[in-house]
């Protein structure tokens, strides 16, 4: 079976700059990858590159098992589901609306009931007739990912799925999406809180200034040496009851 | 669909009131006669010249309402509309052209510049939404557009020889509906229903740019094709109406705002009751253009402004709530 997302030598050039640098790497059903790095390393574009969003300069992508350029829009689509960063929502369409924008190739009635299931999935199914612009941005948070969970892919990227939310916000969309790999999906995240995909990603892949540095289980990693050189950190990954969690403090850097 | 059909009732009433009421009263019996005796002077006010004017009103408020509609939901931008692309600008600006160089007497040659220059601006929109995404850099290249329309504009007046062009092309510049025969709508329906279908065909790509471009383009809709379907579409609209009644500003504004609640802000169901809403909208502002017993007849571009840019403001005052979530 092939992977679900495959990406190949890939590298991504902005005007003289390499953004992208010969990252090559896997993702296979079932798994749920963390991709992390500090800001700017290129963890964003990397996810673009994956979708097709973002030309290649060389190297290739392939979703399950297929060169992007040779995948129609709606065969794209089929393959895989993205929830992009941004959470504008243009306008107060209720959350029922805009989760069934995920339900592709369903009828109305069946998307919104699909729609209404990722809600409830989410724990905000009381909410499913309230306008997105009327909620607070934890809500909205959640009504974007249901979208994501209702396109069905089976490959779901999303980018930053938890910043800004509460703790209790947080763990509940990662395990929503761990559950997911655990029934097939392919899942990838991107996160700053290092503890939280640490605690539920299969792997991680650690990019610095558009290389990738690390593409390990977690403890392996985010080792000492890797939280030292890309994440200027001083500490490591603590085993405890509730699963693995971050000690650190910051590098001195003089 | 029941509010389809109210919007439908209304516009009914509207074109009623339009037609019954106007600059010259009429008594009772003259309106009789006028049913009776298809050649009386009552007939041929109430059928040969305010029928066709509210037709013409409701058509072009029609247009406007869904191109308004189709702009703000391809933008993401509740303040988007023909105006703010620049297409309304070059479509007038055309017509200005044609006027000046002595064009106006052959029949349908402002109209063809008015619907030309709408699609010139359609396409020159159409060829930066392929190159930019972003619906912010959309706008800036609309006011842009718009900006130079209005300069070209400026200096067909500037090198404009008569006083008479100069008036003709005043006139047509601010708007009217006045002194419409059936023939012209006739002609104008044909852009305006290939713009319908365009946009028509267009509804569910406004619906997922909802959530943004990115988003957008991997819904697995071709996004690319439906994007310049949208615009296509609006331009056509756009460039009829102006054939048919000069410019005329914020109704395409002000239409998709009236009924977006009603369909849960759904921009791909507010298309069709905004083409109502704007039908209403414009012959109402007719009716009022004609009512209100000025010396000279108030243009119709001129009453929609005075109304719709207070509007304007209102909206962007609304609209100030979304951005800062």
């Amino acid at each position: 079976m092939s992977a679900a997302l495959e990406l190949a030598g890939a590298v991504v050039r902005r005007g003289p700059r390499t953004v992208l640098a010969d990252v090559s790497l896997s993702v296979e059903p079932g798994e749920m990858l963390g991709l992390v790095g500090p800001n700017g390393a290129g963890k964003t574009t990397l996810l673009r590159a994956a979708l097709g969003l973002q030309p290649l300069a060389a190297g290739e992508a392939r979703l399950a098992g297929r060169p992007l350029a040779a995948l129609s829009e709606p065969a794209r689509a089929a393959l895989a589901g993205y929830l992009p960063q941004e959470r504008r929502v243009a306008w107060n369409m209720p959350a029922r609306d805009i989760a069934a924008l995920g339900a592709v190739g369903l009828a109305p009635r069946e998307g919104q009931k699909l729609a209404e299931a990722c809600l409830a999935e989410l724990e905000i199914g009381d909410l499913a007739g309230r306008g997105v612009l009327d909620m607070s941005g934890g809500e909205r948070a959640r009504v974007l990912l249901a979208r994501l969970l209702a396109t069905r892919a089976p490959l779901l990227i999303a980018d930053e799925p938890a910043a800004g939310l509460d703790p209790e916000a947080q763990l509940l969309i990662l395990e929503r999406l761990q559950a997911r790999a655990a029934a097939g999906a392919a899942v990838v995240v991107t996160s700053h809180d290092l503890a939280l995909v640490a605690r539920t990603c299969d792997r991680l892949a650690v990019l610095c200034e558009g290389r990738l540095c690390a593409l390990a289980p977690p403890r392996e990693a985010l080792s000492a040496q890797i939280l030292a050189e890309v994440f200027a950190l001083d500490g490591a990954l603590v085993e405890t009851p509730a699963g693995l969690t971050l000690a650190a403090r910051r590098l001195a850097t003089n | 669909m029941r509010l389809l059909l109210v919007l439908a009732l209304l516009l009914a009433a509207a074109l009623c009131l339009s037609v019954a009421f106007g600059e010259t009263g009429l008594t009772l019996g003259q309106y009789a006669s006028a049913f009776a005796d298809p050649a009386s002077p009552a007939a041929t006010i109430l059928f040969a010249i305010r029928a066709p004017r509210a037709a013409a009103a409701a058509l072009v408020g029609g247009a406007l309402g869904v191109a308004g509609a189709v702009m703000q939901g391809l933008l993401r931008n509740p303040l988007a509309e023909p105006g703010v692309l620049g297409v309304s600008a070059w479509s007038g600006c055309a017509a200005a052209l044609a006027i000046a160089l002595g064009l106006g007497a052959i029949p349908g040659v402002i109209e063809g510049s008015a619907l030309a220059g709408a699609l010139a601006a359609g396409a020159v929109v159409a060829a930066l939404a392929a190159r930019f995404r972003e619906p912010e850099m959309l706008v800036l290249f609309g006011v842009a557009l718009a900006a130079l329309g209005g300069a070209m504009t400026a200096l067909i007046f500037n090198l404009s020889p008569s006083p008479v062009t100069l008036a003709e092309i005043n006139a047509w510049l601010q708007g009217s509906v006045a002194n419409r025969a059936w023939g012209d709508l006739g002609l104008a329906l044909i852009p305006m229903a290939a713009g319908a279908a365009l946009c028509a065909y267009a509804a569910r790509a406004l619906r997922m740019l909802t959530l943004g471009e990115e988003a957008a383009q991997l819904s697995g809709l071709p996004m690319a094709s439906l994007r310049v379907a949208a615009l296509a579409g609006a331009a056509l609209l756009t460039g009829a109406s102006v054939a048919v009644a000069g410019v005329i500003g914020f109704v395409g504004l002000a239409a998709p705002h009236l009924v977006r609640g009603s369909v849960s802000d759904d921009p791909a169901r507010t298309l069709a009751p905004s083409a109502f809403a704007g039908a209403i909208l414009l012959v109402l502002a007719d009716l009022v253009a004609r009512v209100i017993p000025t010396e000279e007849e108030l243009r119709l571009g001129v009453v929609t402004a005075l109304f719709g840019a207070p509007l304007f403001a209102l909206v962007a005052w609304r609209a100030a709530r979304s951005w800062r979530a």
